[in-house]
C-alpha cells in the first residue's frame, strides 16, 4: 500500500513540474488543472501514509520508528507529522493545497499573472517534493519489520502539539504563495493595487494560522515541559517568530500599496522575505546547527539541502526584484507625518526587530566559527527586541489616527499627556496597593494604552453607536488585533513581573503555604495509561473559599524509554496556579516529593490576546459593503 | 517638503533606529552571551567574573548527587579530564537528568564561591536528541567510564 503512496507522490511531483512549466508560460486553464491534480494526488498519498500509522504497519520504517500499537488513536493519527519525514510530507501537501486553492479562487482578471503565480508555486512545490522524495522519504520499507514500534516521542503525545504543526505549516507554507504572487507580479512588472489586494488576502490566510500555531507551541511548552515558561527565545521559537514579524510588517505595508499605490518595491520585497524566513526557519530547526531545547531532527546534509533551496529561491526572487525595482517607484505623494509615514515606521521597527532576533539566533554560529562556544538567551532579547517593539507599541494609538497624505501634530500633546497619565496611574498604584516595579507599571500602562487606543480608534471612525456594526470587517479586524496586542502585553507583563515560584519538598499529609495558597499533599498513587504508567500526586490547594484539586504526574513511556512531566494547572481564566511533580527523595527515612509551584497572575491573558489577534485577522476576510464594490 | 528632503528625513530616521539597535545589540551580546565551559576549560581559562552568566557542560559524576536543604540538589559535573565542578540547583531536574548522563547547567558563580549556582539544567531532550555542546563531548564520555 505504501508503494502506491510513494508512486502517487512521484506523480504529484511530476504534476508540480508540469505546473511550473505551463504556469510560467502563462497557460491559466492548464495550470489550474495541474495544481488541482497535484493536490489530489498528494492528498491520497498522504492519506495512505496516515493509514499505515493507523494500522501500525511496522514494515514502513517511519511507522516503526515513530509509532506503537498501544498509542492512543489520536496520536497514531497526529504522529504522522510528529517526525521529520512525515512533517515534510505535510509541508508538501500544504504547498499543493495553496496551489489548488489559488487555482480555484484566483479571479484578478489577469490570466497570465495568475498562471505565472501558479507556475512559481509549482516551482517551489517541485523543490519541496524533490527534497521529500530524495532526501527525507517517509515511504521507505523495512526488510525485517519489527513486531513493535519504538513509539512517538512522548513529549509530542499531546493535543496542542498534534494541532501545532498543521497550523504552523499553513502559516509557513502560506507565505510560499505570497512569494509566488510576488514573483509573478515582478515577472509581469505589475505591482499595483489589484496585486496588493490579492497578496493581502493570501498573506492574511497565512498570518492567522501562523499566529495560532506559534501560540499552540508556546502553550504546549508552558504546560508540557513543566518549566513554567511560555517563551524561551529558543532558536526554534525564533525561527517561527521571524516570518511572523515580516508577515506582520507586510500586512501593514501592503495596505499602503492597496490604498495609495505607494511602497510598491518595499511591499513586494517583504512578500519575498516572509517565505525566505520560513525556509530559514525550517533550516534552523532541521539542520541541528543550533542548540535548541527542542531540536527536531539533526541531520547536516538535510540542512545543507535546505540552505541550497533557500539560496536558490531567495536568489531567484532577489534578482527579479533588482531588475524590476527601478520601475516600482511612484505612487501618491505623502508627507512624513502621515498614515503612510506611520506605516513606514511600523515596517522599519518590525524589520529592525527581526534583524535583532536574527542576530541573536545566529550569533552562536558566528562565534563558533571563531572558536567560541556560547549561547544567547533571554537577557539579550529583553535588551534589544523588547525596547525596539515598545517604540512601535507606544506610538501605535497615536499614529493610527493619522490621515493619508498628511497629518498634523496639533493633538500630539494630548496623546502624550494621555500616555503619561496612564503610566503614572500605574506607578502610583505600584507604590501603593499593587506593589509592582516601575518597569512593570510602565508595561501595564502600555497594555491598557493599547486597548484604550483601539477602543478610541473604533469610536473615532464610527462616531455614533448606530454606525459601529456597519464599519467594514477590516476596521473591526484591525481594532481587535491591536486590542489583542494590548491584552497580550498585560498578560506578558503580569506573568513576568508578578509570578511567584517555589520548589516544595512535601511528605504525605504535609502542608505548606505559598502565595496565599495552602497546599497539601494528600497522596501519591501509581496509575496506568494506554502506553504509559505514572506516579500521580494528589494535592489540595486552598485559598479563602476556593479549593482546587491538582494532580500532576510523572509519566514513564516504556516503549520510548522516556519519562515526561504532566503539570496540573488550576486556572481562573485569568491567573494560573501551576504545579509540576519532581522526583521523590528519601532523606533520613522520610520520603519527600518535590514540586515546582508557580503562581502565574494574568498569564491566561497572553493566550486571550493572541486569540483576539487571530479573530481580528479573520474579520479582515469579511468584505466591507462599500469597499467590495468600489475596489474591484 | 520636497521629495528629496523627505527621503533624507526617512533615511535619517531609519539610520538612527538601525544604529541604536546595533549599539544595543552589541552591548547586549557583550554582556549577555553565555559562554560555554567544561570543567577543564574553567581551569584553563580561569574562573569567569562573579555574577557572569555562563553554561557548564559535562556529565553528572556517579555517586555525586546529594540533597541539601528543602529542594536543593548538589552534584558534580565532570568531563573526563579529571577536573570537576560542584553545582547547586534548587528545583526539579529534567526527566532525563541522571548520574553518568550528559548535562548543561546555566547559572553563575557567586562572589568568592566555587559552587556553581545553576538557574537552569538541561539534560538530553530524549533518547536521540541532546544539547549540541554535549555531542562534541562524546569522546570525553568514552574516556569517562561510570563506576557502575
Amino acid at each position: 500500500m505504501i508503494e502506491l503512496g510513494h508512486f502517487l507522490a512521484f506523480l504529484a511531483m511530476t504534476s508540480s513540474g508540469g505546473l511550473a512549466y505551463v504556469g510560467l508560460r502563462g497557460e491559466r486553464e492548464m495550470a489550474g488543472k495541474l495544481a488541482i491534480a497535484g493536490f489530489i494526488l498528494m492528498t491520497v498519498s498522504f492519506l495512505i501514509l496516515i493509514r499505515s500509522f493507523l494500522i501500525s504497519d511496522f514494515s514502513v520504517e517511519l511507522v516503526a520508528t515513530n509509532s506503537h500499537t498501544e498509542k492512543p488513536f489520536i496520536y497514531k493519527f497526529a504522529g504522522t507529522w510528529g517526525n521529520h519525514e512525515g512533517s515534510m510530507a505535510l509541508w508538501c501537501l500544504v504547498m499543493f493545497g495553496f496551489a489548488a486553492a489559488g487555482a480555484w479562487t484566483l479571479r484578478t482578471g489577469r490570466k497570465v499573472f495568475e498562471a505565472r503565480a501558479l507556475g512559481v508555486q509549482g516551482l517551489l512545490t517541485l523543490g519541496a517534493m524533490a527534497y521529500l522524495l530524495f532526501a527525507s522519504s517517509p515511504y521507505t520499507r523495512l526488510d525485517n519489520p519489527p513486531l513493535q514500534g519504538s513509539d512517538l516521542n512522548p513529549l509530542l503525545q499531546d493535543p496542542a502539539l498534534a494541532a501545532h504543526p498543521p497550523m504552523l505549516y499553513l502559516g509557513y507554507v502560506g507565505y510560499s504563495f505570497v512569494f509566488a504572487l510576488a514573483a509573478a507580479g515582478l515577472i509581469e512588472g505589475r505591482i499595483d493595487r489589484i496585486w496588493a489586494k490579492t497578496a493581502r488576502f493570501w498573506a492574511m490566510t497565512a498570518f492567522v494560522p501562523l499566529t495560532a500555531g506559534i501560540a499552540l507551541g508556546s502553550y504546549w511548552a508552558y504546560y508540557e515541559l513543566g518549566w513554567g515558561g511560555w517563551w524561551f527565545w529558543d532558536p526554534v521559537e525564533n525561527a517561527s517568530l521571524m516570518p511572523w514579524l515580516i508577515g506582520a510588517a507586510f500586512l501593514h505595508s501592503v495596505i499602503v500599496t492597496e490604498k495609495r499605490d505607494s511602497f510598491r518595491a518595499w511591499t513586494v520585497l517583504l512578500a519575498v522575505m516572509a517565505f525566505c524566513f520560513s525556509i530559514l526557519g525550517a533550516f534552523l530547526v532541521r539542520s541541528g546547527l543550533l542548540t535548541s531545547v527542542h531540536a527536531f531532527a539533526v541531520d547536516p546534509t538535510r540542512g545543507t539541502l535546505l540552505l541550497i533551496g533557500l539560496l536558490a529561491y531567495g536568489g531567484f526572487a532577489l534578482v527579479l526584484f533588482l531588475i524590476r525595482a527601478p520601475s516600482l517607484k511612484g505612487g501618491s505623494e505623502h508627507m512624513l507625518i502621515s498614515r503612510e509615514g506611520a506605516l513606514m515606521g511600523n515596517n522599519l521597527i518590525f524589520g529592525v526587530a527581526t534583524l535583532t532576533v536574527l542576530l541573536g539566533t545566529m550569533f552562536p554560529l558566528i562565534a563558533e566559527a571563531f572558536g567560541q562556544v556560547m549561547s544567547v538567551g533571554e537577557p539579550y532579547f529583553n535588551l534589544t527586541f523588547t525596547p525596539i517593539m515598545v517604540i512601535a507599541l507606544v506610538t501605535l494609538p497615536v499614529v493610527q489616527a493619522w490621515a493619508w497624505g498628511r497629518a498634523d501634530l496639533k493633538t500630539l500633546w494630548k496623546w502624550a499627556a494621555g500616555f503619561v497619565g496612564i503610566v503614572v496611574v500605574f506607578w502610583l498604584l505600584g507604590v501603593g496597593p499593587l506593589d509592582i516595579s516601575l518597569l512593570a507599571g510602565f508595561g501595564f500602562g502600555l497594555g491598557v494604552w493599547l486597548v484604550g487606543g483601539a477602543i478610541w480608534e473604533i469610536w473615532r471612525r464610527a462616531k455614533t453607536l448606530q454606525r459601529l456594526p456597519k464599519l467594514p470587517g477590516r476596521v473591526w479586524g484591525m481594532t481587535l488585533a491591536h486590542a489583542g496586542l494590548g491584552v497580550f502585553i498585560i498578560g506578558a507583563v503580569g506573568e513576568t513581573s508578578l509570578r511567584q515560584h517555589q520548589t516544595l519538598a512535601l511528605e504525605q499529609g504535609q502542608s505548606l503555604n505559598m502565595a496565599g495558597w495552602t497546599i497539601t499533599l494528600d497522596d501519591v498513587q501509581a496509575v496506568e495509561g494506554p502506553n504509559w504508567y505514572a506516579d500521580r500526586a494528589f494535592l489540595t490547594a486552598k485559598r479563602g473559599g476556593t479549593t482546587a484539586s491538582l494532580s500532576p504526574e510523572k509519566r514513564i513511556y516504556p516503549a520510548a524509554r522516556m519519562p515526561t512531566t504532566e503539570t496540573a494547572i488550576y486556572s481562573s481564566g485569568l491567573s494560573d496556579l501551576y504545579v509540576a511533580l519532581g522526583d521523590s527523595r528519601r532523606v533520613d527515612g522520610v520520603t519527600r516529593w518535590t514540586f515546582e509551584v508557580f503562581k502565574k497572575p494574568l498569564v491566561d491573558l497572553i493566550y486571550w490576546g493572541v486569540l483576539l489577534i487571530c479573530l481580528g485577522g479573520l474579520l479582515c476576510f469579511m468584505p466591507g459593503r462599500k469597499s467590495a464594490k468600489k475596489d474591484l | 517638503m520636497r521629495a528629496r528632503t523627505k527621503r533624507l528625513y526617512a533615511v535619517g530616521v531609519a539610520g538612527i533606529l538601525v544604529i541604536a539597535a546595533a549599539a544595543l545589540a552589541s552591548f547586549a551580546l557583550r554582556q549577555h552571551a553565555d559562554l560555554f565551559y567544561t570543567p577543564e576549560l574553567l581551569v584553563e581559562r580561569g574562573m569567569p567574573e562573579a555574577g557572569q552568566r555562563i553554561r557548564i557542560g559535562g556529565f553528572v559524576e556517579d555517586g555525586s548527587l546529594t540533597y541539601g536543604e528543602g529542594a536543593e540538589l548538589l552534584f558534580k559535573i565532570v568531563d573526563g579530564s579529571g577536573e570537576s565542578v560542584t553545582v547547586s540547583y534548587v528545583g526539579i531536574v529534567p526527566d532525563l537528568f541522571r548520574e553518568g548522563e550528559g548535562v548543561v547547567a546555566t547559572g553563575r558563580f557567586a562572589k568568592g564561591e566555587t559552587v556553581f549556582g545553576a538557574e537552569q539544567i538541561l539534560a538530553k531532550h530524549d533518547e536521540t536528541y541532546e544539547p549540541r555542546e554535549l555531542r562534541d563531548l562524546e569522546h570525553a564520555k568514552d574516556a569517562y567510564t561510570p563506576a557502575t
